[in-house]
C-alpha cells in the first residue's frame, strides 16, 4: 500500500515537471530563450526559482542524514550554503548581471579578452556541473529504492529521463516556471509532515531521549581535526556559490544589477527559512529511527521518520509528500545543472557543426549520458559531502575568477588559466580520491575530505601572481569592461562591444 | 499649507535640444578613458568594495568566529540558553536573520554608493 501511494507521488511531480515545461515550450522559441528566459523575470518570481532550483538531494535529503548522524557541526552545510549567497551578493551579484554574460565562460572571455580562458571556463563547468548531478542523481536512486525497494539505478534513470525531457524541449523559460513552484513544493514538503511529528513527539515522549545527550553530537567541534575540517567546510561554501555553473546563468535573468541584488535579499529570507526544517528531521530521526545513525543509509533518515514515527495510512502518506519533495529537488538542482552543462557544450564544443538549438538538444542528451554512467560507477558518498565537493572544486577555481576579475584591474588572461587549472587539478584531485573512496587516515585524511582550504589560497595566489609576471598584457577593452561591470546601467556610458554567444538569437 | 488647495498643474518645460542625449562632462571623460575619467571610475568601485569587504569582516567577525570561539572559550561547547543548546540555537536559528540583516545593510547602502555616483555623472 505504501508503495503504490509514494509511487503516485513521484510520477505526479514527474509529470507536473513535464506539464509546466510543455506549457512554457509554447512560449519559448528563439535561442535567446532557451538560455535565459529573455530576461522576463520578475524579482520575486527569480528569487523562488532561484532558490527551487539551489536546494538539491543535499539540501532536502543530506542535511538530515549528516546531522542524525554527527550532530551539530552539520549545520555549518545549510549555513554556508545560505551565506554563500551573501558573499556573492557583495562582491559579484550586480557586476555580474551588469556583465551581460550568459554564463561564466561568458564572463571569462569578456574580462581577460581570451579564448583560451574561455575554453578552460567551460571544462569547469562541465566539471562541477557533473560533479553536483552524480549526488542528485544517487539520492534518486537511493529514495526510489527506500519507497519502492526498487534497485538504484531505477531512480536515477527515472530523474535523467524527465530532466532531459523538459531542460532539451522547454529551455529556460520553463525552467524558470518550473523552478519557482519546486521551491514551495519542496517547503511544503518539509513542512506539514514536520508538524505532524512535532505534534506526535509532543503526546507521546519517545524512549530514545539519550541518544540526543550523547556529548560527541549535542556539542560542537568533537572530532579530530574539527577546527581545520570546518573552516574549510565555510570556505567552500561561502565562496562556492557564486561559482556554481546553474547559480550564475541565472542572474542574468535578472532586469538589471539592482534587481539582480535585490533577488539575493530575497533568495537569501527564501533559504532561512527551508533551511529551519531539515535539521529538525536528523534530531527527530535521533529518536525514532536510530538504525540509520551512521549508517550508509543515513541520507534516507527524512524519509523513513513518518513510517517509524507514526505509522499506518497517516505515515503512508507523509512519506509520500516527503517522496514528492525529494523529487522535486533532485528534478530543479538538476534541470539547472544540465542546462548549464548544455549551454556550454552546445554553444563552445558542438556549435561548430549545429546550429544552436539542435547543439543544445544534443549537448543535453550527451551530459545526462555521461552523468548517468558515472552515478551507476562511483561509490556512494554521503550526498550532502558530495555536493559540497563540488562547491570546493567551484570555490577554487570561478571564485578567484570572479573576486579578481570585477575587483583587480591587474588579472590578465594568463594568470586567470593558470589560476583555474591549478585549483580545479588539486581540488578536482582530492574530490576524485574522496569519491574514490580513498581516506587516508591524519591530516592528509582531512585534506583530501576538505579541500578549500589549501587549494582556495593557492589559486588566488597564482591567479594573482601569474597576473604581475603578464602586467605587460592586460586586456585591450578593460577601461570599457570596467564601465560595464560597476556603472548603473541608467548611466549612458560606453561599455565596449562585447555580446556573449547566445545572445544573438 | 492647507490640505484642501489644489497644487498647481506640473508643467514640464523642456529645451529644444530635448530628446537628444545630453551628456554632462564627466560622462564624456569616462568614455575617454581620461585619468579624470578613471579617477571617478576608480572612486565608485573602490566605495562599493569598502563597502562589501566592510560586511565580510562583519561576518567573519560574527558567524565566522563561532568554530574558533567553541574550541578556545571553556564551557561555551555545552552552553545552553533556555534549556536549548547554544550552538544549535546559533547554527540552527539564529545564524540566517543575521544573514538576511546583513545582505539588507549591505544593499541599502550599494544603492546609495550608485546614487551618488549617478547624481555626479547622470544628465541633470
Amino acid at each position: 500500500m505504501s508503495t503504490l501511494t509514494a509511487v503516485v507521488a513521484v510520477l505526479a511531480v514527474s509529470l507536473l515537471t513535464l506539464g509546466i515545461g510543455a506549457f512554457g515550450l509554447r512560449l519559448s522559441r528563439t535561442t535567446s530563450d532557451f538560455y535565459v528566459a529573455s530576461r522576463a523575470v520578475g524579482p520575486g518570481m527569480n528569487a523562488s526559482a532561484i532558490s527551487g532550483e539551489y536546494l538539491s538531494a543535499a539540501s532536502f535529503l543530506g542535511v538530515a542524514g549528516l546531522v542524525l548522524s554527527r550532530g551539530v557541526d552539520m549545520l555549518w552545510y545549510p549555513v554556508g550554503w545560505t551565506a554563500g549567497y551573501l558573499v556573492l551578493l557583495l562582491f559579484v551579484a550586480a557586476p555580474l548581471r551588469r556583465s551581460r554574460a550568459y554564463t561564466i565562460p561568458d564572463f571569462a572571455e569578456l574580462r581577460v579578452e581570451s579564448h583560451h580562458a574561455r575554453r578552460v571556463a567551460s571544462g569547469l563547468v562541465v566539471l562541477i556541473g557533473v560533479l553536483y548531478l552524480v549526488p542528485q542523481f544517487q539520492g534518486a536512486g537511493l529514495t526510489l529504492r527506500t519507497l519502492t525497494g526498487a534497485p538504484t539505478w531505477v531512480g536515477a534513470v527515472v530523474v535523467a529521463l524527465v530532466v532531459l525531457v523538459n531542460v532539451v524541449s522547454g529551455g529556460m523559460r520553463s525552467i524558470t516556471l518550473v523552478q519557482a513552484v519546486q521551491y514551495w513544493l519542496k517547503l511544503c514538503a518539509l513542512l506539514l509532515p514536520l508538524a505532524f511529528l512535532l505534534v506526535h513527539t509532543h503526546g507521546h515522549a519517545p524512549t530514545g531521549g539519550a541518544r540526543l545527550h550523547a556529548a560527541d553530537w549535542l556539542e560542537p567541534m568533537q572530532g579530530p581535526y574539527s577546527l581545520y575540517l570546518t573552516y574549510s567546510l565555510i570556505l567552500a561554501t561561502f565562496l562556492g556559490t557564486m561559482g556554481l555553473p546553474h547559480v550564475a546563468v541565472r542572474f542574468y535573468t535578472n532586469r538589471d544589477g539592482r534587481a539582480a541584488r535585490r533577488t539575493t535579499v530575497a533568495v537569501l529570507a527564501l533559504l532561512g527559512v527551508f533551511y529551519l526544517l531539515p535539521p529538525l528531521y536528523g534530531v527527530l530521526g535521533r529518536l525514532y529511527v536510530p538504525g540509520l545513525i551512521g549508517s550508509d543509509r543515513a541520507d534516507t533518515v527524512v524519509l523513513a521518520l513518518p513510517g517509524n514515527a507514526l505509522g499506518g495510512l497517516g505515515g503512508d502518506l507523509l512519506t509520500a509528500a516527503l517522496g514528492a519533495g525529494a523529487f522535486a529537488a533532485f528534478l530543479s538542482t538538476s534541470s539547472g545543472l544540465l542546462l548549464s552543462i548544455a549551454g556550454v557544450v552546445g554553444q563552445d564544443v558542438l556549435g561548430r557543426w549545429f546550429e544552436p538549438v539542435r547543439a543544445f538538444r544534443l549537448a543535453g542528451v550527451l551530459g545526462a549520458l555521461a552523468t548517468l554512467t558515472l552515478t551507476l560507477l562511483s561509490s556512494g558518498l554521503a550526498v550532502a559531502h558530495a555536493v559540497e565537493l563540488a562547491f570546493a572544486v567551484a570555490a577554487s577555481t570561478f571564485c578567484p575568477l570572479l573576486l579578481l576579475g570585477i575587483w583587480w584591474r591587474g588579472l590578465t588572461a594568463a594568470g586567470a588559466v593558470a589560476g583555474m587549472l591549478l585549483g580545479g587539478v588539486l581540488s578536482a584531485g582530492a574530490v576524485g580520491l574522496t569519491m574514490l573512496g580513498v581516506t587516508p587516515s591524519g591530516p592528509l585524511g582531512a585534506v583530501l575530505a576538505q579541500p578549500a582550504m589549501c587549494t582556495v589560497p593557492v589559486a588566488f595566489a597564482t591567479m594573482v601572481a601569474v597576473s604581475l609576471a603578464t602586467a605587460d598584457r592586460l586586456p585591450a577593452h578593460l577601461g570599457s569592461t570596467m564601465v560595464r561591470l560597476h556603472a548603473p546601467e541608467a548611466l549612458q556610458l560606453d561599455r565596449g562591444s562585447y555580446r556573449a554567444k547566445g545572445a544573438r538569437g | 499649507m492647507s490640505s484642501e488647495a489644489t497644487p498647481p498643474r506640473r508643467v514640464r518645460v523642456t529645451s529644444p535640444r530635448a530628446g537628444r542625449s545630453r551628456r554632462t562632462s564627466v560622462a564624456s571623460e569616462i568614455d575617454a578613458q581620461t585619468e579624470l575619467g578613471e579617477v571617478y571610475m576608480r572612486s565608485l568601485m573602490r566605495s562599493q568594495l569598502r563597502l562589501a569587504v566592510g560586511v565580510l569582516l562583519l561576518l567573519a567577525s560574527t558567524l565566522g568566529l563561532l568554530p574558533l570561539l567553541f574550541v578556545t572559550v571553556p564551557g561555551l561547547q555545552g552552553a545552553r540558553v533556555l534549556d536549548v543548546p547554544l550552538a544549535w540555537l546559533l547554527l540552527g536559528f539564529l545564524a540566517y536573520p543575521l544573514l538576511l540583516g546583513l545582505a539588507v545593510f549591505y544593499v541599502r547602502r550599494a544603492e546609495r554608493n550608485e546614487r551618488a555616483f549617478h547624481d555626479l555623472v547622470g544628465p541633470r
